[in-house]
């Protein structure tokens, strides 16, 4: 609650209208304490008295009536009578909105037809018609009110609660025993709440108008009771003379609506959890460098691509996670390093920040080098990190259905993305797509490129995804789990095919993966990633057949390899350390069986010994003679 | 041994494309009629691809789908009803996607006394009894009871998920891709936790993955599916090692294992057969280096071929 109050409260404009609406809502309560006149005696003999005049302060009506009094108490009733019909519409349209979302199929065809019935007709003709049908008063317009509103809610909610309906908790739920009378009440109307919340707080406004403009028309409030909309009405009659009868009803529905609109906007905003998390906004167009020392910028390097010493952090608000601390990595033409490494292990940001693409905020990159032929990319102006990207280093990710636009034919998005890099013809552009789906292998290229990306295959997808990689020739290809979303059938396909073409083009390869058979398929190195830092780094072969590091070790002993039949799996305890709080020395240390006091004191280096690498104390091989 | 899960002839259709009024203008067979059993004790692993119906199979097994055809008997009586809670008591489900299968809005402690109090009718103090038994052998501190699923790792919350289908006290676990969503490292924490309880509470499970290395590693008999049907069943140790099902063999080779060369085990088209349009014959026709012309006409079905093995195809690999 008090987190929501800040959230409430970062929001100015939102922040002001909680105030003013504050003090209205506390001046109606307080309406019959105060010491008024009667807002209901008449004294024709001080018609349209001007504000300020002796006894009465706003002055007073055409029959005479203190304006003050009539204004707080038309407040207090237009304030109740909005509300009351926000209440009554909130409850009533979730509730068709739940049980039609909840149970689908006719119940929902029946109730959502209903409702559309309802949304019809123009819903000011519904308001009379309804008023009309029952007679004017005020309740009988606050029915009015809230049954035109019941659509707005029962629409909104009932979108929510399909997709709720889905979720596995709820079929969790129904294995629990529960009714589901008892699933809607405690599994589903928990998680609709914020959105009833929501909605309520961005429409009582809209029915405090809508009453007030019932009143008006004099088919609200029955004189001589006043709300804001009958003293508008009453009072158009002397409009131009004087004006101040209605221009003080008028302003104070303008306060009210406006305050409400603004704090039902922040309250919108504060509870919705998309907003809270940034999502809206913008990231830049490349990751935010603050880098202490500036490494030069060029120097000859003896990899195609190299990393050196990159650090990439996270800051959000006052915590920084330091999600790859001091990697460095190469790649030759042709070669393909794989990256292996858990979740949170700083793999993919490693490789997003290459081309700066981590999101900023809360992205930045620290320190380090990524150097492209020697020269650095990291702080590279715009434009000419722009160029490289797709062009000499291109990424395939791990879900090509959110990679491809849905709406683009997979052909004019390959055309797109060579035409970014070059001036390019129509005719030239076409025949181009279809050789680079060819070279992908996707059978009959020349209908599948005016195919749409749902239209395909997941495996298919993927290979649009490498062919869109592929578009400009590039010399380096990140792939980032490319084929973690796939079939195993489809992922053989996949990576038989990266491998022929990286043998073909010469393609220098950054294979991220979780798994090691992969990697010991595909890459002639490996780097062993843990808390955002290289373990244990060398070539593929001798890695896995003789791990250095422990992590390694443990970790490939924990993944079932077919054809070795039933068994216990060797688990490494406990869990991967939070990378803002990294503990000192090994991040591994406390998971590790051969751990001594002394893993724990200082950073542990990366020892080099040949072509392999190991950052531990206590190795489980001495790596220096086997590469000898 | 005893069956504990006997399935017969179990099927699910889908209508698809409503017409405005009346009936639907297709169907698409999720799961052909499929006959399985399932000993007291034993691990059965489902495999197979997305699209299989290894999860509509699952649905049906816990009640929270009715079959279109098809019986389902658990311990020897039958269930009939489409009802979860009457299922609920005999056969529970480990959920895929630990995190989702929690409510965000309930503690720890509301989720885990729903089964408890709901199947079992036990009062607050057996409840709280039960609930310290139930996290103690799945390795959970008392202290997690007071907190939101969202403060949990995806490996904690997957002990939660099976602290709940314990909690139910049902015999038969069907785990539908339990630890698909985990991290290698919490994968083994996971799968070695759930052998140990199948020995300490006896349980019987079904685990459905789409990872041959980990299916192989728990079950004791696999089942593979494809296109909705049964293509061959095995003893784990013998089923992957030497396939009889020409499907089986490119699963098998496919599998990424370390050592073994770089090669696309199947030369052209890959693509599954459209459901809405099935073919007549069997379903892995137009991928199989085997097939002939009766494949592609009539549907090979599932008939014993060893001592403890069954398969669905008219010229079978041979034998080692």
């Amino acid at each position: 609650m008090s987190a929501f109050l800040k959230l409430l409260a970062r929001n100015r404009l939102a922040l002001g209208g909680l105030i003013v609406m504050g003090l209205v809502v506390a001046l109606a309560l307080i309406t019959p304490l105060l010491p008024l006149a009667d807002p209901d005696v008449t004294n024709t003999a001080d018609r349209y008295l001007r504000p300020l005049s002796d006894g009465h302060l706003l002055g007073t009506d055409q029959l005479g009536r203190d304006l003050l009094s009539r204004l707080l108490w038309g407040t207090r009733l237009s304030l109740g009578v909005g509300a009351a019909a926000a209440i009554f519409a909130a409850v009533s349209g979730a509730a068709v909105g739940i049980v039609a979302g909840y149970f689908g199929g006719r119940t929902d065809n029946l109730l959502m037809r209903g409702v559309d019935m309802l949304m019809a007709f123009p819903y000011i003709l519904l308001a009379l018609a309804i008023v009309a049908a029952l007679g004017p008063g005020l309740v009988n317009a606050l029915i009015a009110v809230a049954v035109v509103n019941i659509p707005f809610f029962a629409r909104n909610i009932r979108g929510i609660t399909v997709g709720l309906a889905h979720k596995e908790f709820v079929d969790a739920a129904k294995l629990a025993g529960m009714s589901h009378a008892r699933i809607i009440l405690s599994e589903i109307l928990p998680n609709v709440v914020p959105v009833i919340v929501i909605a309520m707080s961005t429409t009582i406004g809209w029915m405090i108008l809508e009453t007030a403009g019932l009143s008006f028309l004099g088919l609200g409030s029955q004189p001589p009771q006043a709300d804001l909309g009958s003293m508008l009405g009453e009072a158009r009659s002397a409009l131009i003379t004087n004006p101040h009868v209605s221009v003080i009803p008028g302003f104070m529905i303008l306060v009210i609506v406006m305050s409400i609109n603004l704090l039902g906007d922040g309250v919108r905003d504060a509870l919705d959890p998309r907003l809270k998390s940034g999502a809206l906004s913008r990231p830049m167009a490349a990751t935010r460098v603050d880098r202490r020392t500036r490494p030069d910028r060029e120097i000859p390097t003896e990899g195609l691509l190299s990393l050196e010493d990159l650090h990439t952090q996270f800051h959000v608000k006052n915590r920084v996670y330091k999600a790859v601390s001091g990697v460095s990595l190469s790649v030759k033409p042709g070669e393909c390093l794989g990256v292996i490494g858990e979740s949170g292990s700083g793999k993919s940001v490693t490789a997003l920040s290459i081309m700066g693409l981590v999101a900023s905020p809360p992205g930045v990159i620290t320190g380090g080098a990524a150097r492209l032929e020697g020269r650095d990319m990291i702080g590279a102006p715009y434009p000419e990190l722009r160029s490289l990207r797709g062009r000499r280093v291109a990424y395939i990710f791990q879900d090509p259905l959110a990679t491809l636009h849905p709406l683009y034919k997979v052909g004019d998005q390959l055309i797109e993305a060579i035409s970014c890099h070059r001036p390019i013809s129509k005719a030239e552009g076409r025949a181009k797509a279809i050789e680079l789906l060819k070279s992908v292998r996707i059978p009959n290229a020349e209908s599948r490129i005016d195919s749409y990306p749902h239209e395909m295959s997941g495996g298919m997808r993927q290979r649009v995804g490498i062919a869109m990689a592929l578009a400009n020739d590039p010399d380096v290809i990140i792939a980032d789990e490319p084929t973690t979303a796939l079939d195993v059938t489809v992922q053989a396909q996949i990576l038989s095919l990266l491998d022929d073409l990286r043998r073909e083009r010469g393609l220098a390869i950054v294979f991220i993966t979780h798994d090691f058979g992969v990697v010991g398929q595909l890459c002639d190195r490996v780097a062993v990633m843990y808390a955002g830092r290289i373990v244990e780094q060398g070539p593929t072969r001798p890695v896995l057949d003789a791990p250095a590091h422990p992590y390694t070790a443990r970790l490939i002993a924990c993944v079932p390899e077919l054809g070795e039949g039933k068994r216990k799996l060797e688990a490494i305890p406990g869990l991967p350390p939070s990378v803002d709080d990294l503990p000192k020395g090994c991040a591994f240390a406390d998971r590790c069986v051969k751990v001594q006091a002394g893993c724990m004191v200082n950073d542990i280096p990366l020892e080099r010994a040949g072509a392999r690498a190991v950052r531990c104390l206590h190795p489980e091989t001495e790596i220096a003679e086997e590469t000898a | 041994m005893s069956i504990a899960l006997q399935v017969t002839d179990l099927s699910k259709t889908f209508p698809v494309g409503k017409k405005l009024f009346g009936g639907a203008r297709g169907s698409v067979k999720a799961v052909h009629p499929m006959t399985l059993s399932v000993e007291t004790g034993e691990t059965l692993g489902i495999v197979g691809e997305s699209g299989c119906g290894k999860s509509t199979l699952a649905r049906m097994l816990v009640g929270l789908l009715p079959p279109t055809t098809g019986t389902i008997e658990i311990e020897g009586a039958a269930l009939d009803t489409a009802d979860p809670a009457a299922f609920g008591k005999r056969i529970q489900y480990v959920f895929q996607d630990p995190i989702s299968s929690l409510n965000p809005r309930k503690t720890i402690r509301q989720i885990m006394e729903a089964p408890l109090r709901l199947l079992h009718g036990m009062d607050r103090a057996a409840r709280e009894e039960r609930i310290r038994e139930i996290f103690d052998s799945v390795n959970l501190r008392a202290d997690f009871l007071d907190r939101y699923p969202h403060e949990f790792s995806g490996g904690q919350a997957q002990r939660i998920g099976i602290a709940r289908a314990l909690a139910a006290q049902a015999r038969i676990l069907i785990l539908d891709e339990p630890v698909s969503a985990l991290d290698v490292s919490v994968q083994a924490q996971v799968l070695n936790l759930l052998a140990d309880l199948k020995r300490e509470f006896g349980l019987t499970y079904l685990f459905i993955s789409h990872d041959l290395a980990v299916v192989e590693a728990v079950s004791d008999r696999i089942a593979v599916l494809y296109f909705g049907s049964v293509v061959e069943e095995g003893r784990a140790e013998e089923i992957f090692a030497h396939p009889r099902h020409p499907y089986t063999k490119l699963l098998a080779d496919s599998a990424p294992v370390v050592g073994r060369p770089l090669r696309d085990p199947e030369t052209g088209q890959a693509e599954l057969p459209n459901p809405l349009d099935p073919p007549p014959g069997c379903a892995f026709a137009k991928r199989c280096p085997y097939a002939t012309e009766k494949c592609r006409a009539t549907a090979p079905v599932l008939e014993q071929i060893g001592p403890d093995q069954r398969v669905a195809c008219f010229h079978p690999l041979p034998a080692r």
